[in-house]
């Protein structure tokens, strides 16, 4: 009714301009082989549905208007009528085939998604779900990072999907990328698959989709499917060591005398910890905080000084730095492209 | 000659000081008493768990709002839920229950009154424990709370390194302690209706409201204690240092989940139940004619009470389960929903060939049936699993099961307060005020969860505090917010109906609707001992055998 | 003000429905059921996932002689019940007591195995998955039984001062299903611990 009646009118808003950050995350426009594949049956299912709402609701209304009660009647009763066992089975094995129908149509499509054999091209990307944020380890090219997923294109032709493995390191999350596919959960002593192969290029959003704590709202994910040439030029930057940068030495020795170093890394430095995200190429993302605020030099600032104030209890602290040593490390971080 | 059940002039009414009365409630053990109390308890959490449901809205009707706090937030989306199922509706189902069986069975009381009165001071007790988290705990900061872990409090979001304080604690032991209260009644109601029926009552013609408790009550025994167990579990995790779902250990996350759900899926079918229940005594009234098919009625019951036991598993089709246990939980799933449209089908079958009266308690039936059909053909399509990859943690499932329970068991519920009240207090509620209330509960329910569909068809996921200003999102949560305003009124008003017409609505007499089963061959409300003498049935519907003597039930059963 | 008139039904013949204790017991039994079956579920779940000892088969002992109390404390208990309804009150009592004391053998041998598991073997409740599902099951069942021996008590010293009677058989016959439920419940959890665990 309402809602398939909108659902169509959705096709459309759902086809959005892709990449900013207002863009679309339809389950209704599919972009990869798993959403695409799920897309079709859940045509088939919703189909089978309104059929099925339009002939039992048609006939419920149907009864409600012709056999309502009138002035004329009062005080016979009806003929009474107690039941009849032709009709009960009618109504039990047209019910039980189309459960059938549908169950066979599932069916298919789990195996298709699930089972789906993995080609030798894959790129393999290790998922890592935090409180609130993601880590991305790229395992066979040697690349951390964070927040800010980069996979190549897929050509149907010939295929290179992604293929997911997720990990937690606290408690569970759900990877959820609507246009990508479905959401696989992330849960701690667990280790869970999904694949991806989006043909065409562009910037695909999700979110965290299972409650994780108080910053659960604010866990964001960006896809970015690159070209081929594109993702090669982005993993020759994320491979090279962190950019060892002049003239910010007085950042550099704050960041690596405070706390800071506990839960950051970056290449080539005293900073080695696993708690926060890799900060070694900080500034080839777009977003910080897990997508909470853009990458830019006010937003960076007011979060080293108060996290709180973008995304009110996440996991860092406020680093109580004096102005000076703030306007320091913020300079070095920006220096770490 | 016959023997009249004369109601004893209540005696008691005149010159009781205030504290007489309130002893006398406090210490009742009468089933309808008992009843009354359930009910009354449920309906002020239920406007408290409305509130919290408002303060939701609101935070949700703009994007980057700032209403509340994400910590408040999600304490609210925790509490709205666990009161809304364990201190509003299993209470007020059990109230009805508690009320209605022993009268329709032609027994005086429920098996064992004192342990009635104890499981509903117990789940009392447990409503109160988990408000008091709001005030009481110590601990970290923001953590000696109200619970805010979901009201599955999966694990190990529940477990002391990610849970300090007490917040959690309130929540594993206010539901701890209800369970046994519920486990209690649900004994009671068992034994009452196997060892209590009147003569001639055998278990075929029991009214279709005791058969479905009974169905109720046997599942609360059986899925109740996994919840018990889990939550004991939990409390030795965090407490004696266990490792149950400690991940850290080798424990297992997945483990909790496959627990909660063995208890939560078959929860919900035992509040789906008994609205059902409520369902097959009014349409039939309200139609003038029996209960289309009512042995398929308890057949297909039972078959549900079976089958949502193999069902938990479709909660969890995100976790990661392999090809084949995802499509054992789809077929599962699918197949509850046969004997479930089977029910529709024979409601409608009761309707049909009728001379169907609109009356306030068969307006509420009826949006039942539509809004039940609509909400099983969701739960269809969260059954197929790779679907649900897509909807589940989204707003489509919220919205999903808000159509269930409020499209479907809160409308029967209304229905049965319509249909009840006059038998509960002698008066009827007025029928303006509940058209009133049913006009515009429909408007507000359908505005709200109608829309909120859409925000999980486009990614919105769920129990989330703020979300970005994706297309639609806004537009779409500001109608569903307005929604719920709407059906907050109309809950004004029929709380303002209960009230008022308890000394302004027209006198009840004991069987307003002209209805069939034992409890209207009593007065309104009945007396302490509700019938003069057990009465003696021959069919499924002592009453028209009375008023048509010349062509009884027992002729045709 | 009168209420409608049933009319005179013929009463059935015999109108004979089930004892509301037994159901009352048999409902709780199955709620119990349930709550073991969970606590079953984990143990086997866990078994050998434990990621650091000691292991089921390194300090496990089989208890032999305290089931053997326990189980036929169900014999003793099932003997007093028949000779209760004979009006044996003598003989009620001998066998009420004896089955308390067996009951208590037996979790005194719990206890004593506990009490060298933690101070010999060094295994608590907090030593690694097993210690967590053993003491929890294991306990869980102690503390029905902690239960049942309480009920029986009392029923001891109602007895002793002559107040249980032949009248009361139902009740005693209920309270006796319980303990056969706890004896039942023991060969389950016994089956999982000591013979499939190990």
């Amino acid at each position: 009714m309402l809602v398939f009646a909108l659902l169509f009118c959705l096709r459309a808003v759902a086809a959005a301009a892709p990449g900013s950050p207002f863009s679309s995350t339809s389950i209704f426009a599919p972009a990869s082989t798993p959403a695409r594949t799920i897309f079709g049956l859940s045509l088939f299912v919703l189909t089978v549905c309104a059929l099925i709402f339009v002939v039992v609701g048609g006939l419920l209304l149907y009864a409600a208007v012709r056999f309502r009660g009138r002035p004329t009647d009062a005080g016979r009763e009806p003929a009474q009528v107690y039941g009849s066992t032709q009709i009960e089975l009618a109504w039990t094995v047209i019910p039980v085939l189309i459960v059938a129908v549908l169950f066979l149509a599932t069916a298919r499509v789990i195996h298709a998604i699930q089972d789906a054999p993995k080609p030798a091209a894959a790129l393999d990307v290790t998922v890592i779900g935090h409180q609130f944020w993601w880590e991305f380890r790229y395992p066979k090219l040697g690349i951390v990072t964070a927040n800010e997923m980069h996979i190549p294109a897929s050509d149907p032709a010939h295929p290179t999907p992604t293929f997911l493995k997720l990990l937690s390191a606290d408690t569970d999350h759900s990877f959820w990328v609507p246009e990508l596919g479905g959401k696989t959960d992330l849960i701690p002593n667990r280790v869970n698959e999904m694949w991806l192969d989006p043909a065409r290029p562009g910037i695909y959003l999700g979110q965290c989709a299972q409650y994780c704590g108080t910053q659960h709202a604010k866990m964001l994910l960006r896809v970015y499917v690159d070209r081929p040439a594109d993702f090669a030029a982005w993993v020759g930057t994320q491979q090279r060591g962190a950019v060892q940068g002049a003239g910010v030495r007085a950042g550099k020795r704050v960041f690596e005398t405070t706390s800071c170093i506990n839960c950051h890394a970056v290449s080539g430095t005293a900073a080695d910890g696993r708690f926060g995200p890799d900060l070694s190429h900080l500034m080839s993302r777009a977003t910080i905080a897990s997508g909470a605020a853009e990458n830019t030099h006010a937003n960076l600032r007011l979060w080293i000084q108060n996290p709180d104030a973008i995304k009110p209890g996440s996991l860092m602290p406020a680093m109580k730095l004096s102005d000076e040593d703030l306007d320091a490390v913020t300079a070095y971080l920006e220096t770490l492209r | 000659m016959s023997t009249n059940a004369i109601a004893i002039e209540n005696f008691q009414s005149a010159g009781r000081t205030w504290t007489e009365v309130l002893h006398e409630w406090v210490t009742t053990v009468d089933h309808k008493r008992l009843g009354l109390l359930y009910i009354g308890y449920a309906l002020v959490y239920l406007v408290v768990a409305g509130i919290e449901a408002l303060i939701i809205r609101i935070q949700l009707m703009h994007a980057q709002n700032n209403f509340v706090s994400p910590q408040v937030f999600n304490r609210m989306f925790t509490m709205h839920g666990t009161t809304m199922i364990f201190f509003v509706a299993m209470p007020v189902l059990f109230g009805f229950a508690n009320y209605l069986v022993p009268l329709m069975i032609g027994a005086r009381d429920m098996a064992f009154p004192r342990l009635n009165a104890f499981s509903f001071w117990l789940m009392a007790f447990g409503g109160l424990l988990l408000y008091f988290s709001f005030l009481g705990g110590s601990g970290l900061y923001g953590a000696g709370n109200a619970p805010d872990v979901g009201w599955w409090a999966y694990a190990p979001l529940g477990a002391k390194a990610f849970s300090p304080g007490h917040s959690s604690d309130y929540w594993t032991i206010a539901l701890l302690v209800s369970g046994f209260g519920s486990v209690g009644t649900a004994i009671n109601i068992i034994a009452t209706v196997l060892g209590m029926r009147c003569p001639g009552m055998h278990l075929g013609r029991m009214p279709l409201l005791v058969w479905l408790n009974l169905v109720m009550s046997a599942m609360v025994l059986i899925v109740i204690t996994p919840l018990t167990a889990a939550q004991l579990m939990l409390l030795v995790d965090r407490y004696l240092g266990g490792h149950f779902f400690d991940t850290q250990a080798g424990g297992s996350a997945t483990l909790w989940m496959h627990f909660f759900w063995i208890f939560g899926h078959p929860e919900v079918y035992i509040l789906i139940i008994p609205s059902f229940a409520f369902m097959s005594e009014i349409v039939p009234v309200f139609s003038r004619k029996p209960i289309f098919g009512y042995p398929v009625m308890v057949g297909a019951t039972v078959f549900i009470g079976f089958v949502s036991m193999s069902v938990w598993a479709h909660h969890m089709f995100t976790i990661g389960m392999n090809s084949y246990a995802n499509s054992f939980f789809t077929i599962t799933s699918m197949i509850v929903g046969i004997p479930t449209g089977i029910k529709i089908f024979n409601w409608l079958g009761t309707m049909w060939g009728g001379r169907i009266q609109f009356k306030t308690p068969m307006l509420f039936c009826i949006g039942f049936l539509f809004q039940f059909l609509i909400a099983g053909l969701t739960g269809i399509m969260l059954a197929s699993s790779p679907f649900d990859w897509q909807l589940s943690l989204s707003y489509f499932v919220v919205a999903h099961f808000h159509y269930v329970i409020v499209g479907g068991i809160l409308f029967a519920l209304f229905g049965a307060f319509y249909y009840w009240y006059p038998k509960f207090t002698g008066r009827m509620l007025s029928e303006t005020l509940g058209k009133w209330h049913f006009w515009l509960f429909v408007i507000g329910f359908h505005m709200t969860f109608d829309v909120m569909h859409i925000p999980g068809i486009l990614g919105m996921p769920r129990r989330i505090y703020t979300y970005e200003p994706r297309p639609g999102w806004e537009t779409l949560n500001l109608i569903v917010s307005l929604g719920a305003v709407v059906q907050a009124i109309a809950i004004l008003i029929f709380v303002w109906n209960l009230i008022s017409s308890n000394w302004k609505g027209a006198k009840a007499g004991n069987d307003p609707w002209d209805a069939w089963t034992l409890e209207w061959s009593t007065s309104s409300p009945p007396p302490a001992y509700n019938f003069a003498t057990i009465p003696v049935v021959a069919s499924r519907r002592p009453l028209w055998d009375k008023k048509h003597p010349e062509d009884p039930d027992s002729r045709y059963e | 003000m009168s209420t409608l008139a049933i009319p005179i039904t013929p009463a059935p013949q015999s109108w004979d429905l089930p004892d509301r204790g037994k159901v009352a017991m048999a409902c709780l039994i199955i709620a119990e059921s349930a709550i073991f079956t969970i606590f079953v579920v984990a143990y086997l779940f866990y078994v050998g996932k434990s990621l650091t000892g000691p292991m089921p088969s390194e300090v496990l002992e089989t208890p032999v002689f305290f089931t053997i109390c326990l189980l036929s404390s169900s014999l003793t208990v099932h003997l007093a019940g028949t000779f209760l309804k004979r009006g044996k009150q003598g003989a009620f009592l001998s066998l009420w007591l004896l089955t308390f004391v067996l009951g208590g053998l037996f979790l005194l041998g719990t206890g004593q195995e506990w009490h060298r598991l933690i101070y010999e073997k060094g295994l608590t409740i907090s030593t690694n998955l097993f210690g967590t599902t053993y003491y929890s099951l294991v306990g869980l069942h102690a503390f029905h039984v902690t239960a049942g021996l309480v009920m029986l008590l009392i029923v001891l010293i109602l007895g002793l001062a002559g107040r249980v009677n032949r009248a009361h058989t139902g009740r005693i016959e209920v309270l006796s299903m319980y303990w056969h439920f706890v004896d039942a419940v023991w060969v389950v959890v016994f089956t999982v611990v000591y013979v499939l665990g190990r």
